[in-house]
């Protein structure tokens, strides 16, 4: 049921502007009117987002650790696991935004006859959302090729690699293939699993379709019922230096595609895309356990009215004096 | 908090690299003006100009597998008309220059074929 709807929600998307680009007048209101609103909530939301959890205070150093922390110096401390400095930290995130490192710990719990629990490994997640995320990562920077008006030397020399087999023409690039390969595991991963199709909502769903769809028209354009891509990169100039124009020529398919990133870009900022900012944000990562060398203070604690020892002789030194008492200071 | 301060210059960087098409084509400037390609000397091409302008690299690449694989050398225009499957005799007839009609829009998308590995550019030629 919330697949369906997913789905749904996904081709009257599609459906939208594949009817409406045609109607004339309504050209511009997908052409320039919702790209346009869709960067700004895009860039403002992740902002907003990110800097409304800087805001948080964090009480306690909550750093998950599967290392030997660091001690005594003939202990040897593991500083990747249990980083205790900033260079630690460093490499942890790196390794965890550019890797995802702890999605490749991921298990698998499985109950067999006894009955008996067994964990094994499970990497096909791990692998999946690898294929998925880089691949997503390549196809946006060979996209420059239309926003910029020079083309930057390395997007050629990206473009050579990604079409290093050579397949057909124009060449398949191997991460349209890796990308779309990614989004199907990672759809059927959701429906083929029972215990995971309970917990999946229209909100697991309706991005993987989303993107899936922006990949298809993507694709689409560039294999099969190719576009003048002239006229949409005279478009895509106009946007990026605020000149909108809409050339003609430019097939509904085009805007059915563009409508799908505007979708994403306004959905990113209001969902569980966030991670995208939030992966950055994560305390049980990005903290060193150094809860041994420095004091961590919870930024809330109440200003506590102190009165030391030291005072409070002060204050009594005379009394204590004449009762022969034991003094700190003469 | 030092945190908030890493966090604000993440947050800079961000909207820095999302807004980047913006800069860079401030940078060089842009122009809306389409590539101009050289008029060709023949008066028909083997398919119309519609087809030729987004759809001519299949047909180079069918071109090109019909020759080297089964040696077919005809194509039949849709007038009837025919023609010789060669790069370098049949288009290269009406479209002599690389650099002035193949490389206007090639270059405005940075699009690097690979026909001249094997075939000889026309220019260098004389």
């Amino acid at each position: 049921m919330k697949l369906f709807i997913s789905l749904i929600l996904v081709l009257i998307l599609i459906g939208i502007p594949l009817i409406g680009s045609n109607v004339s007048g309504l050209v511009y209101l997908f052409g320039v009117i919702i790209p346009y609103i869709a960067i700004l909530t895009f860039v403002i939301g992740m902002s907003v987002r990110v800097l409304k959890w800087a805001k948080i205070p964090v009480p306690f150093k909550i750093t998950t650790t599967c290392g030997q922390q660091k001690s005594l110096p003939w202990i040897n401390n593991n500083n990747l696991e249990s980083p205790h400095n900033t260079a630690g930290v460093f490499w942890r995130m790196a390794l965890e935004v550019l890797f995802f490192r702890s999605l490749f710990r991921n298990t698998r719990t499985g109950l067999k006859e006894g009955p008996k629990i067994v964990y094994g490994p499970d990497k096909i997640l791990w692998a999946a959302s690898l294929a998925f995320h880089w691949s997503f990562l390549v196809i946006f920077i060979r996209h420059f090729k239309i926003f910029l008006q020079e083309v930057p030397q390395f997007i050629p020399l990206l473009e050579s690699l990604d079409g290093f087999m050579q397949i057909g023409l124009p060449i398949l690039f191997m991460t349209d293939a890796a990308l779309l390969l990614g989004l199907t595991v990672l759809f059927l991963r959701r429906i083929v699993d029972p215990k995971l199709r309970y917990i999946s909502l229209v909100a697991d769903y309706f991005p993987l379709l989303l993107i899936i769809g922006i990949a298809l028209t993507g694709v689409w354009m560039r294999y099969f019922g190719k576009v003048d891509i002239i006229s949409v990169k005279q478009f895509t100039l106009g946007l990026f230096s605020f000149q909108p124009i809409i050339p003609d020529g430019i097939s509904a398919i085009f805007f059915a595609h563009l409508f799908l990133v505007s979708a994403l870009l306004i959905y990113f900022p209001l969902s569980k895309l966030v991670h995208f900012g939030g992966i950055f944000l994560s305390p049980t990562r990005n903290m060193s356990n150094n809860n041994r060398e420095v004091r961590h203070i919870n930024p809330w604690n109440p200003k506590v009215k102190l009165h030391t020892y030291e005072e409070w002789e002060d204050e009594f030194r005379d009394v204590m004096k004449a009762a022969d008492m034991p003094l700190e200071k003469e | 908090m030092s945190d908030k301060r890493n966090i604000i210059i993440g947050v800079i960087i961000f909207i820095l690299l999302m807004t980047i098409p913006i800069w860079l084509n401030l940078a060089t400037g842009t122009s809306t003006e389409r590539p101009e390609l050289e008029k060709p000397k023949g008066d028909a091409c083997v398919m119309d100009k519609e087809y030729m302008t987004s759809y001519h690299m299949d047909l180079l690449n069918e071109w090109r597998e019909e020759v080297v694989r089964n040696g077919e050398r005809e194509h039949i225009a849709p007038d009837g008309k025919k023609y010789d499957r060669s790069l370098t005799n049949t288009c290269l007839d009406c479209h002599p220059s690389k650099e002035k009609f193949c490389d206007q829009c090639h270059n405005y998308l940075g699009v690097k074929p690979y026909c001249w590995s094997c075939h000889i550019v026309p220019e260098e030629f004389k």
